[in-house]
């Protein structure tokens, strides 16, 4: 399945305290954590990712195993997040809630239109086709089933 | 056998296994949504309640009506459920982990980053996030990568006025904040074996600040003794000579300096010295990484008989910890040096309560993260060991520690 968005950039070693502060963590309210996404980074920043594709340096989601920090990218209308490498809790949490994450070098320019095909394994950016590594078989399933609550509703 | 990791989960790095855990955790932040996670599979049941652990650390006692609230839920799920609980005040998970519950060679799974801690006793343990712990509670197993593993080799012993902070922050600064990801540190060698376990929950403690998923010493003689005084039976395990690493470094434990991480990167590290006068508003000595009875006990004997020169806020890493202290006289030492001392749990760490930074405000703290704004907007958090803490909450401003008689 293809998919598309506009890119927005950020820098490297994102870690998920600036994703979603501690302060705004206790709640079940997701759309809280959706409006105050990457506040601490750029306050204005969350009203422009709806239908996005973050495009991001090395070390994407590093620290707190912080569930809510996919979930807020992903509340946000987030398409898919890219980066060079991803922190590995951050991975695992995004793909169980439905979050796709594309593990590839590219350089970003603001506002560009990036299309990806997960199952095909590649991105595209300015024209330009990358192929990008594919997820282990498991991940592929609880991406497809929509993440792992919707994976173990299957195969409970 | 090939390295630890290999070892425990069974298969050689880079394949994936699925794995019974033998202890799953969750704390008061991440149960809330474990269990939002659990009831959305739909499920009605635990794997096995003896292996799961419901440990209230992060905002203990609650701070508003909002987190009693979710806590109170939660709080009657563990009660009604029959999985081991412990309710405000008790402790942090990780601490409460390695107070005789974790053995060597167990798949120890939490939903908090550093659960890599309990790698200290020669076990297989890693974060994971809530909707993988709710279908832990489901299935009682997860998947897993078997990492590749680097081997950090330490030589000699500490000396002066360092401590295993000091050697925890040399190899975040090493590594950088993801030399480690994906993959699993082994802390080998001679002087592995000069440290106490303490030491070692520390040194593993910090593995995630680099990307890791483990940091793990093998279980030796000192694990074996320290695991028997809490009333456990373990054994040591014995490191294969012809195990794989895919880097390794050394670290010479006699060059091993007072450092500390500037704001707002882990692995931005400096000496003590070099900061040296640097005006401090709070000192925070505590945590995951620092709050156990020997850090309290360390900080007490370099403040005994002095006042605090700025405000020092103290907080146990367990009930057990703060019993000690009690007991030992080394609260009582703390309190008349001017210290206010907080609940058993994770503290202002992570910047709910309990001490969280103004705006331009300056921390020197023995935790382990740094990050903008993490214990309050505009705060600015420098990391050390406890006994730069100590020497600098004497000052009121970064000051390099001398070495203890």
């Amino acid at each position: 399945m293809i998919s598309e968005g506009q890119s927005v950039c950020l820098g490297p070693d994102i870690d998920t305290d600036v994703v979603i502060a501690g302060r705004y963590l206790r709640t079940k309210d997701r759309s809280i954590w959706a409006e105050h996404v990457f506040e601490d980074l750029d306050p204005a920043l969350a009203p422009r990712l709806k239908g996005a594709v973050i495009v991001a340096g090395k070390n994407f989601g590093c620290g707190s195993s912080r569930e809510q920090a996919a979930i807020a990218i992903r509340e946000a209308g987030v398409k898919a997040v890219i980066a060079p490498s991803f922190a590995r809790i951050f991975f695992r949490n995004a793909i169980n809630i439905g979050l796709p994450l594309i593990e590839c070098n590219l350089p970003c320019t603001e506002g560009e239109t990036i299309r990806f095909d997960l199952q095909a394994g590649w991105v595209e950016a300015a024209g330009e086709r990358s192929s990008v590594p594919s997820l282990s078989p498991r991940m592929q399933e609880i991406l497809a089933a929509g993440g792992l609550v919707e994976y173990w509703r299957k195969h409970r | 056998m090939g390295t630890l990791s290999e070892h425990i989960l069974g298969k050689p790095a880079g394949e994936y296994v699925d794995r019974a855990v033998n202890r799953a955790f969750v704390h008061d932040g991440t149960g809330v949504l474990t269990l939002e996670a659990w009831k959305s599979i739909g499920a009605d049941r635990l794997c096995d309640a003896s292996r799961l652990y419901i440990l209230f650390d992060h905002i203990v006692p609650a701070n508003n009506s909002t987190t009693a609230t979710l806590q109170h839920e939660l709080r009657d799920f563990a009660r009604t459920s029959f999985l081991n609980f412990s309710d405000i005040g008790g402790g942090i998970c990780h601490q409460l982990m390695s107070e005789g519950v974790v053995l060597p060679g167990e798949v120890v799974v939490g939903a908090d980053s550093h659960t890599c801690t309990l790698g200290a006793f020669g076990a297989f343990a890693t974060g994971v996030g809530a909707t993988d712990m709710a279908a832990i509670w489901l299935t009682g197993e997860t998947w897993f990568r078997v990492p590749e593993s680097i081997g950090v080799h330490l030589n000699g012993a500490l000396r002066g006025a360092a401590e295993a902070k000091d050697i925890a922050l040399t190899y975040v600064g090493r590594f950088g904040t993801d030399g480690g990801t994906y993959k699993a540190l082994e802390f080998v060698g001679q002087g592995a074996g000069t440290l106490t376990m303490d030491d070692r929950l520390v040194l593993c403690n910090m593995a995630v600040e680099t990307g890791a998923k483990a940091g793990m010493f093998y279980s030796d003689n000192t694990t074996v003794k320290y695991l028997a005084e809490l009333g456990r039976k373990a054994a040591p395990q014995e490191q294969d000579p012809d195990c794989t690493y895919v880097q390794e470094i050394d670290i010479d434990l006699e060059d091993i300096v007072p450092l500390v991480a500037v704001p707002h990167r882990v692995d931005t590290v400096k000496p003590a010295r070099d900061l040296a006068g640097l005006p401090l508003d709070q000192v925070f000595v505590g945590t995951c990484t620092n709050g156990r009875y020997s850090d309290l006990e360390r900080f007490a004997k370099i403040v005994k008989g002095k006042k605090v020169a700025v405000r020092t806020i103290i907080v146990p890493a367990s009930r057990e910890v703060l019993d000690r202290a009690i007991r030992r006289g080394v609260l009582a030492t703390l309190v008349e040096a001017g210290l206010t001392i907080g609940t058993p749990g994770c503290g202002p760490c992570l910047g709910a309560h309990t001490g969280v930074l103004g705006e331009g405000e300056v921390c020197l703290s023995t935790a382990n993260r740094n990050f903008r704004n993490r214990m309050g907007v505009g705060g600015e958090i420098y990391l050390s060991s406890v006994a730069t803490a100590a020497a600098s909450a004497l000052e009121g401003e970064i000051t390099e520690p001398e070495a203890m008689a």
